[in-house]
């Protein structure tokens, strides 16, 4: 279980560019829950990841999870109970290492790395075993260097990497953007079974309203560092996309004015629903 | 070329090899640009000489020498991490700051060690092998001595970087935020790979002291161009991101760097002489870093011409 209360950070504090990234946000994660969040740029949605990740520190607020008050704990630290896919395929593995060399160092995420030989038979056993679940055939590839492969295959293997060791949570940090709308679906695809099989908790932040509806089972809205609105369960099943912009506006009470909140959409649809106009495709 | 400048251009390359292997670790395992070695390598120097010329045992001499190494090298890292000093820069005043260091602790800028016992002694039992090849004595007596030390340092380095700990170490250096995100504390692997580098220096000029028989407070400069030319001519040669093959190429290239730089200088007609040793060195370093970047436009012309 995940639980935030009161956090608040702020980034160049005393500066004119100080920015409130969030502000006294609560949400609670009971164990097991996929959540979405989505937001428009700058809501607050990676200062969240980066939060529970531990690579920003709140100035207020707690950070418990699993009933141990993590707040103060380093990145490295909290990596044995949180795993990250993050959204550049190039800053979750290591290009200059090779695909078994990546994946030996995320199965000693969470212990003490000593002396020991890094690879061994029965790890690439293990690491060819995993591999083969993707289907991509990469675990003919084994001493491959990372950066022979694609942007899509690099997100999967980063996903497989996460999930090697007992970590409980895993944080998705935009992980498809980058990626074209095939290799997304797959990649997507991947994460629901992977969340699924090994009963994990999940935030998988968004930019697509779409995606956030379609996967995981509890949506969250960002909206200048506080949650605006948090819906599960039938209530989230009957949405779609237009109703989540009009409980955006009604949380907000104002003008929807931010072009990013309508991804997820077509252009067209985009400017249709500015003009006030029923989206239709 | 004679005999006896070959077998001293490999002597000095096996010297080097340590300091490549130690640049190797900087720059490229941990993408650290250290420039430090400049000063830990007269550092070693000094530290093995003022030992053993004070009738100190030469393998404790030697091992003070690794450990003053792996101080500077914490100074550095210790300048660039807690206080956010470029590391250039950081490398820079250490190195600055160990030239006045090692003054102190020679106690004059030059010291002789003839006729002083010194860690070679440990592999008199290889004498009698010199003497059945008939090649000279000491001089080969010498470079059979570094060979061993080399390889034996070689084979620990590759070694250490295939562990877990060294894979850790070669994550911070590859991709640092992938590193902390897999659970690895960056900073303890930087300041640990920096002091391993500069005790490898340390020992490098520790051995330098005892084999060319004198130390002086001189003999760092130009150290990390030196180290980085062996190792970028090691990798043109070997073309491979294997760590064991490119600890090999370190060792190798810092000999054959040697060996060129022994051939230049004994060619008459080129006209050059010992003292444009560093000249030379950063000539061939920047050509090595040039050459990638200009043979691009170069090869897609020619492929341009050919369609």
């Amino acid at each position: 279980m995940i639980s935030l209360s009161d956090v608040h950070v702020t980034f160049g504090r005393g500066t004119p560019l100080e920015h409130r990234a969030l502000r006294g946000l609560d949400l609670t994660i009971p164990e097991g829950e996929f959540v979405t969040v989505i937001g428009s740029n700058g809501a607050g949605k990676s200062t969240l990841l980066n939060v529970l990740s531990g690579t920003a520190r709140p100035e207020r607020g707690s950070i418990i999870v699993d009933g141990t008050d993590v707040t103060r704990w380093s990145a490295p630290k909290r990596a044995k109970l949180i795993a990250r896919v993050f959204q550049d395929p190039m800053a979750g593995t290591c290009e200059r290492l090779s695909i078994e060399e990546n994946m030996a160092l995320a199965f000693s995420r969470g212990s003490v790395r000593r002396f020991g030989r890094a690879l061994d038979a029965s790890r690439r056993a293990l690491f060819r075993e995993k591999l083969s679940m993707l289907g991509l055939g990469l675990e003919n590839r084994l001493s491959d260097s990372m950066g022979l492969l694609s942007g899509g295959q690099r997100q999967a293997v980063s996903l497989l990497m996460s999930t090697l060791t007992g970590m409980k949570i895993l944080l998705l940090d935009e992980h498809t953007a980058a990626l074209d709308p095939r290799t997304a679906a797959f990649v997507l695809d991947l994460t629901r079974r992977i969340v699924e099989e090994q009963k994990l908790t999940a935030l998988m932040v968004t930019h697509s309203m779409r995606d956030a509806l379609d996967h995981g089972t509890r949506t969250v809205m960002l909206h200048e560092g506080t949650i605006v609105f948090d819906i599960a369960g039938d209530q989230r099943k009957s949405l779609d996309v237009p109703d989540m912009l009009n409980l955006f506006r009604q949380a907000r009470g104002d003008e929807l004015s931010d072009d990013n909140l309508l991804l997820g959409m077509g252009a067209k649809q985009a400017a249709a629903v500015r003009a006030g106009k029923t989206a239709s495709s | 070329m004679n005999l006896i400048s070959l077998i001293g251009a490999v002597e000095i390359g096996l010297v080097f090899a340590l300091v490549a292997l130690g640049v190797y670790i900087s720059f490229r395992v941990l993408d650290f640009p250290d420039l430090t070695v400049d000063g830990s390598f007269p550092l070693g120097a000094a530290v093995a000489a003022a030992m053993i010329s004070g009738g100190i045992n030469p393998i404790t001499g030697t091992l003070a020498a690794i450990v003053a190494g792996c101080l500077a090298g914490i100074v550095t890292a210790w300048l660039n991490i807690r206080f956010g000093i470029l590391h250039l820069l950081a490398g820079i005043l250490t190195m600055t700051a160990l030239f006045s260091v090692n003054l102190r602790i020679m106690g004059r800028p030059n010291i002789p060690l003839m006729n002083q016992p010194t860690v070679i002694d440990l592999f008199a039992w290889l004498r009698p092998l010199v003497e059945a090849s008939g090649l000279p004595g000491r001089p080969t007596l010498k470079v059979l001595a570094l060979l061993i030390i080399v390889s034996v340092v070689g084979a620990l380095l590759a070694r250490f970087l295939t562990s877990e700990f060294g894979l850790a170490m070669r994550a911070t250096g590859a991709n640092p935020r992938m590193a902390q995100a897999q659970g690895i504390p960056t900073e303890m692997h930087t300041y640990i790979g920096v002091a391993m580098a500069n005790g490898l220096v340390a020992l490098a000029g520790a051995l330098f002291a005892q084999t060319a028989g004198f130390a002086d407070v001189t003999v760092g400069t130009g150290t990390a161009i030196a180290g980085l030319a062996a190792v970028i001519l090691g990798e043109t040669i070997f073309r491979t991101r294997s760590i064991v093959i490119g600890i090999f190429s370190c060792v190798f290239g810092a000999i054959a760097y040697r060996i060129a730089i022994a051939l230049a200088l004994n060619t008459g007609w080129l006209g050059l002489q010992s003292s444009d040793l560093n000249l030379v060195t950063a000539v061939l370093v920047a050509m090595a870093l040039i050459l990638p970047k200009v043979a691009n436009p170069m090869r897609s012309l020619l492929k341009r011409s050919a369609t």
